[in-house]
């Protein structure tokens, strides 16, 4: 029980410094960060249920008010911000890419590359495309022009999450809750 | 780490934690019903008016926390120039109003405050998350998150002292690697001192 807490936690922080990972910024403002990446090792790593209580937790204390989101943003504008959608979103990847690797029993490398994809890019990206629609007035093809620049990135980061829960499974074995 | 309360006291600080975010509630509520540039307009001014009594250091603070909106409010003007379009004003105006009223609540209450919000909230899920539980979870993420960058510096410092490259994204296995560690002791102190239950 006591290492579930800590790992969970330990993930927690873990996407709050890679937020802290210098962003590269691209035309339409959404940064390109590594925090990303944190969400997804969260859901290949932990599994489903812990990858997203440390997601929630990470958003428990960014909308409390540290400025843990890339770019030093945090607080409860974040939530009415065009990003919102990413924010609610994380959570639910982290879920989802978690429920895909506890349940998809093939080699862990290309079983985490196809999960943080699933969840890390294509769930998140619909959920935040939604969100900054609704908050910019815009129709959905427009709002995914804003999201499109950033998928190349989105596409290295899961496979880089492939490769480090590969190395984490044989590594650390113990650590790796979404398969024990 | 600092929290995004402001240092300068205001008198909202002294609100209670609660109402303001009720009042905030309401307030978002009615900011996404209206449509008219005039009432939107006047929604903006009256929060402006709310942000200046707190002074003028305090506005400027605000002012800057709304940097990040820059990119999406340029990209929406420019939309709107472009297909000639008037209706990019109040989309602006709701966004922006939105934040700096969020931002507001943020900046005037405390974080131990709000972690009291969260667990006032949490208390329902007593029988799945008992709130010491939920407390330590707070605490050891806020402690973790130097100690990961203190592990990432070290290990980015073994790098260079090996390699006149740059340490990129190869030092983030080694740091993961050794966060897990910590972690693992982290646990195995806690149940040394009686665990969870």
């Amino acid at each position: 029980m006591e290492k579930h807490l800590t790992h969970i936690a330990l993930f927690a922080a873990l996407i709050a410094v890679l937020g802290l990972v210098p962003k590269i910024d691209l035309a339409s403002g959404v940064p390109i960060t590594a925090q990303s990446l944190g969400i997804m090792l969260c859901g290949t790593v932990l599994g489903a249920k812990r990858g997203a209580l440390a997601v929630l937790l990470f958003l428990a204390l960014t909308l409390a008010g540290l400025p843990l989101l890339s770019g030093g943003r945090g607080g409860l504008g974040v939530l009415a911000s065009p990003t919102s959608g990413y924010v609610i979103g994380f959570p639910i990847a982290a879920f989802v890419t978690g429920m895909i690797v506890e349940n998809w029993r093939a080699p862990i490398l290309p079983v985490a590359i196809i999960a943080a994809f699933l969840g890390g890019l294509v769930l998140l990206n619909t959920i935040g495309i939604l969100g900054m629609a609704y908050v910019l007035d815009k129709n959905l093809a427009e709002a995914s022009l804003l999201a499109l620049p950033f998928l190349i990135g989105d596409l290295i980061k899961s496979v880089l999450a492939g490769f480090i829960t590969q190395a984490i499974a044989r590594m650390r074995p113990d650590a790796l809750l979404s398969r024990s | 780490m600092l929290a995004l309360t402001s240092p300068i006291q205001t008198y909202a600080h002294r609100l209670p934690t609660g109402l303001k975010l009720a009042l905030l509630c309401g307030f978002t509520i009615v900011l996404f019903a209206l449509k008219s540039p005039v009432s939107l307009t006047l929604a903006a001014f009256t929060l402006a008016a709310l942000i200046a009594t707190a002074g003028p250091q305090f506005a400027h603070a605000s002012l800057k926390m709304l940097r990040p909106l820059i990119p999406f409010i340029l990209i929406v003007a420019l939309w709107h120039v472009i297909t000639q379009d008037p209706g990019g004003a109040p989309i602006l105006l709701r966004m922006i109003t939105a934040v700096a009223a969020a931002n507001f609540v943020t900046m005037t209450t405390r974080l131990s405050d709000m972690i009291a919000v969260i667990e006032a909230l949490a208390r329902p899920l007593k029988p799945i998350l008992p709130p010491k539980t939920l407390a330590l979870a707070i605490a050891l993420t806020i402690r973790f998150t130097p100690t990961l960058l203190i592990r990432a510096d070290q290990i980015a410092e073994g790098w260079r002292a090996r390699s006149p490259k740059r340490p990129g994204w190869r030092i983030l296995l080694p740091s993961t690697l050794a966060a897990l560690d910590d972690a693992d002791r982290a646990a195995e102190a806690l149940r040394a001192r009686g665990g969870l239950g």
